[in-house]
């Protein structure tokens, strides 16, 4: 079951209506339900919604360095100093490029994964397992990998280019082509993951409507352009969604391959707040930027949202 | 003509394989080094035909460089602590939702799907500050803390629910049995499906966590398998022993690798199922 048939099922749920004398035997079913809906209600609070917040507040307020520092109202300070801050600005515009240079391919190989070995047999069983195979991987150790697959001169892609004549570029080291090799490393990681979401995809295209096409004429491209395509949009929509929330939420290999660097050039909005808060102790810009990628990540949803509606008003 | 219809496949047959292979490398090459004697030299370690005598050496030097025993412990502790202390929470959260009626209970369910949103490493400065503020700081329960609610795992234990007819709950209660024997001997067991697909999903994602447990454990006794590797990871940079940090890093993927090859079709089941959670 796919997360699109949860939703259509949470959609076509009629209530059912419950038998009066069993109910009448419980106390009352509200307070048990809050009673029940307690742990989590605080879970949630604790570390979603009160931090939210929290850190709207905290942006407000400008903490000196040191114990014993006074925490002062700044208002829009901390946004000012983050706004005005290059490695700030050099991270936002970093991610921009990282998100759309990592979507689009990861999308568009998961799509073509999927087509490839979408038919069961033992071969394609195989081949998914290994396209899917790396996104189960943490992160840290798929950057330990690749540490060394980057390595200058001795690493796994020179040691291949050179027996091919080729000499490759210092991967991470320089500053043109780090954000790229990132962004390598993190196709290689998901696309097998968003491949799953077209297999599942896939299976829920009508195969009438793809025969019909086939009667009609139709080559494989146009199959794919005019039927496949926009079948899947529910599934591409919500491809891109998660895609783009893990562009905003993981940074372990960051952390693990080039700090950001070099010289800011793979400097990510999550890494950013990373250092402010854990590195730099500058708890008001910490805040100040989370508060500004929490609002990306909510633009995000929304935008998301409203893309299925799109697509569920154009099937209706 | 006839020729095409033969090439065509076969062509695409013979790119998929490669690709398969390519993305495969990296993992190749982790099994060819791990096992790699240290004496074959720096020159040679990106090779990935494995010509030479297999050694277990390389896992010595990572188990002595790096406290891999305690690592697994503390990882273990995380990941079955926040699972089990979700599966009561989004059991109980999703019951209510899928067979009480109270009133706000939209409501209340569209509060809980914002957290699908808000994912909690986007809140890592304002959870550090909670963490700190409730004496969790640089303990294993503040690394945990944050996940015993689960959005995602209430969503899908309110349709798991929802999806099991209710005349079996109707039959328990008439013979008068209250709410919690309704939902531990008739519900939870016929639940399982959904169970199982949210602990994959769940052990998953906090076996391979890592900024979070970075901002808060602090004491070496407390590092959990990443952050131990992150830090072993420098450790074999600096040396440049490539065959142990192929080795190290073996040492983490290996216990999840295994349980994914044995129950593959269960963990690809459920990351579809769960894709939600991101």
């Amino acid at each position: 079951m796919t997360v699109d048939a949860i939703i259509t099922a949470d959609v076509l749920d009629v209530p059912s209506s419950p038998v009066r004398t069993v109910r009448r035997r419980r106390p009352p079913s509200w307070r048990l339900a809050y009673a029940l809906l307690l742990p989590s209600l605080l879970g949630l609070a604790a570390f979603t919604y009160l931090p939210v917040l929290r850190v709207a507040i905290d942006a407000l307020y400008v903490t000196p360095h040191g114990a014993g520092g006074v925490a002062r109202f700044a208002g829009l300070e901390n946004f000012a100093r983050v706004l005005g801050d290059p490695a700030f600005r050099q991270a936002a515009l970093n991610n921009l490029v990282y998100a759309i240079g990592t979507v689009v391919p990861s999308v568009v190989l998961a799509l073509l994964f999927a087509l490839a070995v979408r038919r069961s047999t033992r071969f394609n069983a195989v081949v998914r397992t290994i396209l899917f195979f790396p996104s189960l991987v943490p992160l840290v150790a798929a950057a330990s990998l690749f540490f060394f697959i980057f390595l200058p001169g001795v690493g796994l892609l020179d040691y291949y280019l050179a027996k091919l004549g080729v000499s490759g570029p210092n991967w991470i080291g320089n500053t043109d082509v780090a954000l790229w090799s990132i962004v390598g490393l993190t196709v290689w990681k998901n696309a097998g993951y968003y491949m799953l979401f077209y297999i599942a995809g896939l299976q829920n295209v009508p195969r009438d409507h793809i025969e019909a096409a086939t009667v009609d004429g139709a080559n494989a491209l146009q199959r794919l352009w005019y039927v496949i395509l926009p079948a899947l949009r529910p599934t591409t929509v919500f491809v891109i969604t998660i895609a783009l929330i893990h562009m905003l939420t993981a940074v372990d290999h960051v952390v693990v391959l080039t700090k950001g660097g070099p010289s800011n050039a793979t400097n990510l909005l999550l890494f950013y707040i990373f250092q402010e808060a854990h590195e730099n102790f500058d708890t008001g810009k910490a805040a100040a930027a989370t508060v500004i990628s929490v609002a990306v990540l909510l633009l995000v949803s929304l935008g998301s949202l409203r893309g299925m509606e799109a697509g569920s008003r154009r099937e209706a | 003509m006839r020729l095409d219809r033969h090439v065509g496949p076969a062509l695409i047959a013979a790119t998929v394989a490669a690709i398969a292979f390519v993305w495969a490398t990296p993992f190749l090459w982790t099994l060819v080094a791990a096992f790699r004697p240290e004496s074959a030299g720096s020159a040679g370690m990106a090779s990935l035909l494995p010509d030479f005598t297999p050694t277990l050496s390389n896992f010595r030097l990572a188990l002595e460089s790096g406290d891999f025993g305690l690592y697994y412990l503390n990882t273990i502790v995380v990941v079955v602590g926040v699972l089990g202390v979700q599966l009561v929470t989004i059991s109980l959260a999703g019951y209510a939702f899928a067979r009480l009626e109270f009133p706000g209970r939209d409501t209340l369910f569209y509060v809980f799907l914002v957290q699908l949103m808000l994912v909690p490493s986007a809140l890592i400065v304002p959870n550090l500050r909670t963490t700190v503020d409730l004496g969790l700081y640089d303990t294993l329960a503040g690394v945990m803390a944050p996940y015993f609610a689960s959005a995602f795992g209430t969503f899908l234990m309110r349709q798991t629910f929802r999806g099991i007819p209710r005349d079996f709950e109707e039959a328990a209660a008439i013979d008068g049995a209250p709410w919690w024997a309704i939902v531990w001997h008739v519900l939870l067991p016929m639940a399982r499906p959904g169970l199982i697909a949210f602990a994959i999903v769940s052990v998953t994602a906090h076996w391979n966590e890592f900024l979070w447990p970075l901002m808060v454990i602090n004491d070496p006794a407390n590092h959990t398998l990443t952050i131990g590797l992150a830090t072993f990871t420098k450790g074999a940079e600096g040396a440049k022993e490539w065959g142990v940090l192929a080795a190290g890093t073996l040492l983490v993927m290996a216990p999840l690798a295994v349980v994914f090859v044995a129950f593959q079709r269960r963990f690809v089941d459920s990351f579809v199922f769960s894709g939600i959670k991101g």
